[in-house]
Order: structure tokens, then C-alpha cells, then sequence
């Protein structure tokens, strides 16, 4: 998983519409990450058909889009979650114990 | 008051340079057409400037999606005057730089995805050129009667050298996909 498409999902337990996202996933990420707006749409669009969000069937009129993220999205941030964890503790018991 | 420049680029990426360095000048681009670029006088640095080459023309359901997405991310589309507008897939946007950094492909992927675009784009037209090119050309040798001008003869190898060109222009292209590539192989 990128870190666009992580922090996409992560900023999606609050329904959002794109330009939402993107400023969340720079809040989160200290400014670091700064999704680009082709980037972010086309993340949405393989998103949606993965099942890992959906979009809000919300107000007809409403024009912007929001989203939100599904069982099967957060089973996705779950395992992902499970790997970052090995891939971090495996670093730290080579590093991190000899810094502190 | 608005300025006038007329320029040709080939390089999607050295245009979109020297649009920002003509706003950093307080020069913003307001519309163009083929080759022609109007520009308003602006703050200095007002705006960002990207260009990009979409899936579909502007008018197709995709890019209309897609326009209204970008639209709701504040962004704004540069107006194409004139010129088969229907039809083209290329794209100036611009935000104000106020809004913060501007980009519209920030990952690997979708940096190759729109490389790949770009590449597809100058093969085919090259192919075009070379066929239309060829077929002049061979409309001359074979003609034994002489109804086939030399017109024929010098617009064909004017297309194929058109065409020698365009396959030209796209060998960066695609020395910039191997390169992202091989960036991918390290980063994920």
C-alpha cells in the first residue's frame, strides 16, 4: 500500500469529498505528504472498484462527492497496519535499542 | 493590459516552466491557442501552472468527471481559444499559489500512467505521419502515367521526416519512465 492510498483510507473514517482528503492527509502527515489532485482522483476511482471505500449516497443536488470508507477498506488498513508493525520492529530491534 | 507571446514547445514539462517563470514575473496566462499565449498582467507569483495530458478530450464523460473534481479542488482550467478544443487532451491548470504547492501527480504510479499518455501520444502521431508519408511517396513510384505530381512526392517526405520527429520527442519520454521505474523497484 502507498502512503497516499493509507492515509487516504485513514482520513475516510470521517466521510470526505476530495479536496477534504487532501488536506486532511497533509494535516496528518505534518504537510509532509501533499497528494497531487490527479493522483488522488485516480486513487478514489481504483479505491471504489476494490470495494475499499464508497461514495455517499448523500444529498442529489450536493455536487461534491464525499466518501467513506467500507468493512473490506478497513480489513485493508488492518493488515496493513500488521505489516508496518513488523517491518518497524524488526528495524527497531537492530537500530533502536542501540541509539537509546 | 494582456501580452501576446508566440511559442511552440514540444516538452509538456519546459512549457509548464516557463508559464510559472512568466507568472513569477507577474505575467499569468489567461487563455491560449496552438502556439499562442495570452498572458495578464498579475501579481508576482500569483499562480501555479501545471499542464496535463488527459485519458479522453475534454468533453468526454471521463474528463468532464475528472474537470469537476479538480474544479472542487480549487483548481482552475486555463481557456483554450479556438482550435480543435473538442478534441484535445491537453490541459493548463492553474491555482493560486497562495493555496499552497501545486501538483497533480505526486506518486510513481500515476507519474508513469501519465508519462505512458505522453508516449503513446507521439508514437501514434508518428505512425499517422509515416503512413500518409509512405503512401505519397508510393503513389509516386508507382505511377507510370505521370498523373501523380511531385507534390506528392515532396508532402510524403516531408510527413516521414514529421514522423522521424515525433518518434524523436518521445524517446525522453521514455527514458523517464524507465527512470521512474527503476525509483519504484528502491521506494516501495
Amino acid at each position: 500500500m502507498t502512503e497516499g492510498v493509507y492515509y487516504i483510507l485513514l482520513s475516510l473514517f470521517t466521510p470526505m469529498h476530495g479536496y477534504g482528503i487532501m488536506q486532511n492527509v497533509k494535516l496528518l502527515s505534518n504537510q509532509r505528504v501533499d497528494l497531487g489532485a490527479g493522483t488522488l482522483y485516480g486513487a478514489l476511482g481504483t479505491l471504489v472498484e476494490r470495494g475499499w471505500i464508497e461514495p455517499l449516497q448523500g444529498i442529489q443536488d450536493s455536487r461534491k462527492k464525499e466518501y467513506k470508507i467500507t468493512q473490506e477498506g478497513i480489513l485493508a488498513v488492518q493488515s496493513e497496519l500488521t505489516r508496518l508493525d513488523e517491518l518497524l520492529s524488526n528495524g527497531r530491534k537492530l537500530l533502536g535499542g542501540e541509539s537509546e | 493590459m494582456s501580452h501576446t507571446v508566440r511559442k511552440l514547445f514540444i516538452d509538456f514539462e519546459k512549457e509548464e516552466q516557463w508559464l510559472n517563470d512568466m507568472a513569477a514575473k507577474g505575467l499569468a496566462l489567461t487563455e491560449y491557442s496552438w502556439a499562442r499565449y495570452v498572458f495578464e498582467e498579475s501579481g508576482k507569483g500569483e499562480y501555479i501552472y501545471r499542464i496535463e495530458l488527459l485519458e479522453d478530450g475534454i468533453k468526454g464523460a471521463k474528463s468532464v468527471e475528472y474537470l469537476q473534481f479538480m474544479e472542487e479542488a480549487g483548481v482552475e482550467r486555463v481557456i483554450m481559444n479556438k482550435g480543435p478544443a473538442a478534441h484535445n487532451k491537453w490541459v493548463i491548470f492553474r491555482r493560486k499559489a497562495s493555496e499552497g504547492p501545486f501538483t497533480i501527480y505526486s506518486d510513481t504510479d500515476s507519474k508513469i500512467k501519465h508519462y505512458r499518455r505522453i508516449h503513446r501520444l507521439w508514437m501514434s502521431v508518428a505512425l499517422m505521419e509515416f503512413i500518409i508519408g509512405f503512401m505519397n511517396v508510393g503513389l509516386v513510384a508507382l505511377d507510370y502515367i505521370g498523373i501523380v505530381s511531385n507534390i506528392n512526392l515532396v508532402m510524403g517526405l516531408l510527413l516521414i521526416i514529421l514522423g522521424a520527429a515525433f518518434l524523436l520527442f518521445s524517446v525522453p519520454v521514455h527514458q523517464k519512465i524507465k527512470k521512474l521505474q527503476s525509483d519504484k523497484l528502491i521506494r516501495e
